[in-house]
């Protein structure tokens, strides 16, 4: 019964007011408790770096470093004051290239994951909050999709349509979704028992109103952390792809970068700045997420902050 | 005892006849639930008493509408509840379930604002001529002896202590200005030295805004404390009901006396431990489900009637909203006598 | 049958009480300055047969005090004082001898048993756990004969020693955790709440056990419960602790009946007598929440909730005074 200090004259705020008010508390009081892990901070420090340099790309490399016909650097050159990191088999620098990269393989990344978490998330609630022939069907079509061997689905599907960036972000996330969805479900099923949700029943909620205000929110920290797990599949995956041969032709990405290097025998020419370079940014990409996810658990996890 | 006014007076939620079953695992089928009887009104406090597995957890959620009887009714105003969400929705408005566990009752996620305000705008209480949501959510912490209420506003539950946990979930249910609560074993979860201000809390409710209230508890102490008509319950029947002071001064059916006996620092009656627990709900005995166990039976002091209590089931004890009745034979039997039985007070 | 010979208890001191605490403190470590003080500076005596139960509220330190007593407190707590277990310190005792006194010498029944127990063994399996530690090597035969022997002291069938823990109810599981206690034949048994989360009528028969034990096997125990009216049925002598000291102590009756101390009186009062026509209506409790150890204010730590606080309470925490009939009360407005 002691007065909050800073609440004024908080009978005079509306709720709108009240709502924002407590929001961008909370907002930066999860702040705080990220900064304190080392690890995630690092994690985020390198993810920005990336991002910024997939954003600033015009600015960084010039465009037209890119096209085949206007390279005229030297053929799979190693590092030089002119070309930092080499040139490829068509004579373009390495490093306009990665840096051009990024930005497909972090778009591809994201925009896979938002469709992976999207039908994840829905699936996932559905399945785990109704029972009965609904929830058995989901879970059904979830467990079908789990079950089906990645690879070949992909190939399949990028041969049905056709290679392309939008086609890839669509192969990634139709095949990653029951992952999230499983996971959801598991934890929607925790939720949809707890005294809150049932206390909501008993004041008059509907479904619609125990979902949205109940079971979403606390599924909702769980769906962060793993998106950012995600992310890092998503990224690896169109790697994974691309270097199949799969990706789209018109644009490079890391995994192109690889695969051409690859074609072209950099392995057996000494070529490690045609190799090593995207192979590097994959990983640090995809650890810089792995890093933030956990980091992010943590702070959200109200179990994991209880013990603190 | 509150002022009686008409509207307090029509206010009623009974139910009639409610069972509920459910089916284990093994495929036998348990009655949590076996025919219950039971009226609250507006402006008194029922305690609805039991140990675990005596049903009456079940029979306060099936008065709400949570749990769905197999058989019976709930009548609220004299007519039947529906099962569609409409009609729940209209009785939710009006009777108002708090949950024991404060802690987990409240989603850890929503300050203090949004738990009780959320009743407001599930039912669509703020309307815009009258008071904003704050001053009816600031009205609702106060009476629920929350002052000042605004101070509260932002915080988590978490960050209350188990008393104030359990005054914001009264005042969530307060906040749609209910006619009746029913609350699950309110202060069980409670320090012992915070138990008095919220059964003050709930008596205060009773006297200044002719709520009724029901008590589910397993507490006899806490009946006595609060209570104006107590309701016994034994594997899912009601086995004695009235008004307090007779039912736990001179209880007539002989599971009441052997639970008051053991209650701690019970000077006045020796003490009768019951041997094993209650049965399995998919099981219950023939004939009166309390024989197996019954100390008058089992002492001899029932044998007049040893046939009946073995064979012959009880009809479902009726809810008398004045008298103080018994399921049993051996007091059925002592009532039809040409003695005084009045006179005959068990101890 | 004794279950305790392969580990030898320390020898007993000849005349020493079962289990005496001598101005103990523990403070849990937390970062802040002063840490956080949960137990300052009890005394408490417990002899064979006697019962001695600990009455307080959350935050009170029964909890850390009943895990001091076989040194199970976690790492973060600082402890200075004694706790004589038959005359020696268990607090600086060896290690060999410690591990003889953990459960062979001293055992606990912990506050919320019933989840104690692991889910997937059988209750069996569990309670030969503690026999097989302090006696290893003895033949299957023996341990099972010794487990229905337990069972049945408790009051369950020994047939149940099959059962998982799922497939018994919170009074059996509450027993399972008494027999275990058990196991190796204590000389104290320290019981904190173990009938808080039960049913009067299994309360009634697990109070029943317990006293039958002190009775038969001249155990000592130590009782710990916020229920006043629990303690006063079972305990011999009774110690009312608030914030971390003890704020009253005598017999059982008297503590109960007549409370001197203003927080004992308001404990009492929180369970009404049935039957009490002064308790209709007039439910009693305390303003105000137990007290957060970290912010104790100076002086008396029960002033903010008392009705009875005055100006004298404030300069410093008040000294157990002892009064007539082995009575003991901190508050200096006691006859005034």
């Amino acid at each position: 019964m002691s007065a909050d200090s800073s609440a004024a004259p908080a009978a005079q705020l509306s709720a709108a007011q009240l709502a924002r008010r407590r929001r961008t508390a909370a907002w930066r009081r999860g702040w705080t408790q990220f900064r304190a892990h080392r690890s995630g901070m690092v994690g985020l420090c390198i993810l920005t770096i990336f991002v910024v340099a997939a954003l600033a790309a015009p600015l960084l490399a010039d465009r037209s470093g890119l096209d085949v016909t206007a390279a005229n650097g030297p053929v799979l050159g190693p590092p030089s004051s002119h070309y930092w990191l080499g040139t490829d088999e068509n004579g373009r620098s390495v490093l306009t290239l990665l840096i051009w990269g990024a930005r497909v393989s972090l778009f591809v990344g994201l925009l896979a994951t938002l469709i992976s978490m999207v039908i994840g998330t829905l699936m996932g609630l559905v399945s785990g909050y109704f029972g009965g022939f609904i929830g058995a069907i989901t879970f059904r079509v979830t467990e079908w999709f789990l079950v089906i061997p990645f690879l070949p689905l992909a190939i399949v599907l990028s041969t049905v349509l056709g290679r392309g960036l939008f086609n890839i972000v669509l192969v990634i996330g139709v095949t990653s979704w029951p992952g999230t969805a499983l996971l959801i479900r598991s934890q929607t099923l925790s939720i949809k028992e707890r005294p809150y949700v049932e206390r909501a029943q008993a004041i008059g909620a509907g479904r619609r109103h125990q979902i949205t205000k109940h079971v979403l929110p606390n599924v909702m920290p769980m769906v962060f952390a793993n998106t950012t797990l995600t992310v890092a599949i998503a990224i690896l995956t169109e790697t994974t792809l691309s270097f199949l041969g799969l990706g789209d032709p018109t644009r490079t990405s890391w995994g192109t970068m690889l695969d051409d290097a690859f074609q072209v025998g950099s392995i057996t020419t000494g070529s490690w700045w045609y190799i090593l370079p995207p192979g590097i940014c994959v990983v640090l990409v995809v650890l810089s997420f792995t890093l933030i996810g956990q980091a992010l658990e943590e702070v959200l996890n109200p179990r994991l902050r209880a013990r603190q | 005892m509150s002022a009686v006014d008409d509207t307090t007076t029509k206010t009623e939620l009974s139910a009639e006849g409610v069972r509920v079953e459910f089916t284990t695992r093994s495929g036998r089928v348990a009655r949590a639930l076996d025919g219950a009887d039971l009226v609250i009104r507006g402006g008194e406090v029922v305690a609805l008493v039991g140990e675990s597995g005596s049903g009456k957890t079940t029979l306060a959620r099936t008065l709400v509408g949570l749990t769905t009887p197999a058989a019976g009714e709930v009548r609220w105003q004299g007519e039947t509840l529906g099962r569609n969400a409409r009609s729940l929705k209209a009785l939710r408005r009006r009777v108002q379930l708090v949950l024991q566990d404060p802690l987990g009752a409240l989603n850890p996620r929503h300050t203090v604002y949004d738990s009780v305000a959320e009743g407001l705008r599930i039912h669509k209480l703020v309307t815009k001529s009258g008071p904003t949501e704050t001053e009816m959510v600031a009205a609702a912490l106060s009476s629920a002896g929350l002052r000042p209420p605004e101070g509260l506003f932002l915080r988590y539950p978490h960050e209350l202590s188990g008393g104030q946990r359990q005054r914001v979930l009264i005042a969530g249910a307060l906040a749609l200005q209910p006619a009746l609560l029913i609350a699950d074993e309110p202060v069980s979860s409670l320090d012992a030295s915070i138990r008095g201000e919220i059964l003050a809390l709930l008596l205060k409710l009773r006297a200044e805004l002719g709520l009724g209230v029901l008590v589910v508890t397993h507490d006899l102490g806490l009946a006595w404390n609060i209570a104006d008509r107590i309701a016994v319950m034994y594997l899912g029947r009601v086995v004695e009901a009235g008004p307090t002071e007779e039912v736990l001064t001179a209880p007539q059916h002989p599971y009441t006396q052997a639970l008051l006996s053991v209650v701690p620092e019970m000077d006045r009656l020796e003490p009768i431990v019951l041997r094993g627990e209650i049965p399995d709900p998919t099981r219950i005995p023939s004939g009166c489900r309390f024989h197996p166990r019954c100390p008058a039976l089992a002492s001899g002091e029932a044998d007049a009637v040893a046939d009946l209590c073995r064979g012959t089931s009880l009809p479902i004890l009726p809810s008398d909203p004045d008298g103080h009745r018994s399921a049993c034979h051996l007091v059925a039997s002592r009532v039809s006598t040409p003695l005084d039985h009045r006179g005959e007070a068990q101890r | 049958m004794s279950a305790a010979t392969a580990s030898e208890l320390p020898a007993s001191r000849t005349g020493a009480p079962l289990l005496e605490i001598r101005d103990l403190h523990v403070t849990y470590a937390t970062g802040e300055e002063g840490g956080l003080p949960a137990v300052r500076g009890v005394d408490l005596t417990v002899e064979r047969g006697q019962i001695v139960g600990v009455a307080g509220e959350s935050g009170c330190g029964k909890s850390t005090l009943a895990s001091t007593i076989l040194r199970l407190q976690p790492p973060n707590a600082t402890v200075t004082g004694e706790v004589f277990f038959e005359g020696n310190d268990v607090l600086t005792m060896r290690w060999g001898d410690l591990r003889a006194v953990r459960w062979a010498g001293a055992s606990i029944v912990f506050q919320g048993a019933l989840h104690s127990l692991n889910p997937v063994h059988r209750i069996g399996r569990q309670i030969a756990e503690p026999i097989q530690v302090h006696t290893p090597g003895q033949d299957e035969a023996a341990v099972t004969t010794r487990i229905g022997e337990l069972l049945e002291q408790v009051g369950l069938d020994p047939e149940r020693a099959r059962s998982y823990p799922h497939q018994l109810s919170g009074g059996q599981k509450q027993r399972v955790m008494i027999a275990m206690a058990l196991a190796c034949d204590p000389h104290l048994v320290v019981a904190d709440e173990p009938t808080t989360a039960l049913d009067v009528m299994v309360q009634a028969q697990v109070l029943t056990v317990l006293s039958d034990l002190v009775r038969d096997r001249e155990v000592g125990m130590l009782m710990i419960s916020h229920d006043l009216s629990v303690l006063a049925d079972l305990c011999d002598k009774i110690t009312v602790m608030y914030a971390g000291r003890v704020v009253e102590s005598g017999p059982a009756a008297q503590v109960f009946a007549h409370p001197l101390h203003p927080y004992a009186g308001a404990l009492s009062a929180a369970f009404p007598r049935v039957g009490d026509p002064a308790a209709r209506f007039a439910p009693a409790g305390l303003p105000g929440d137990p007290p957060d150890p970290r912010n104790l204010t100076q002086g008396c730590s029960f002033a903010p909730r008392c009705a009875l606080a005055a100006d004298a309470c404030l300069p410093a925490e008040p000294v157990l005074t002892t009064y007539d009939e082995g009575r003991q009360a901190a508050c200096v407005r006691i006859g005034r």
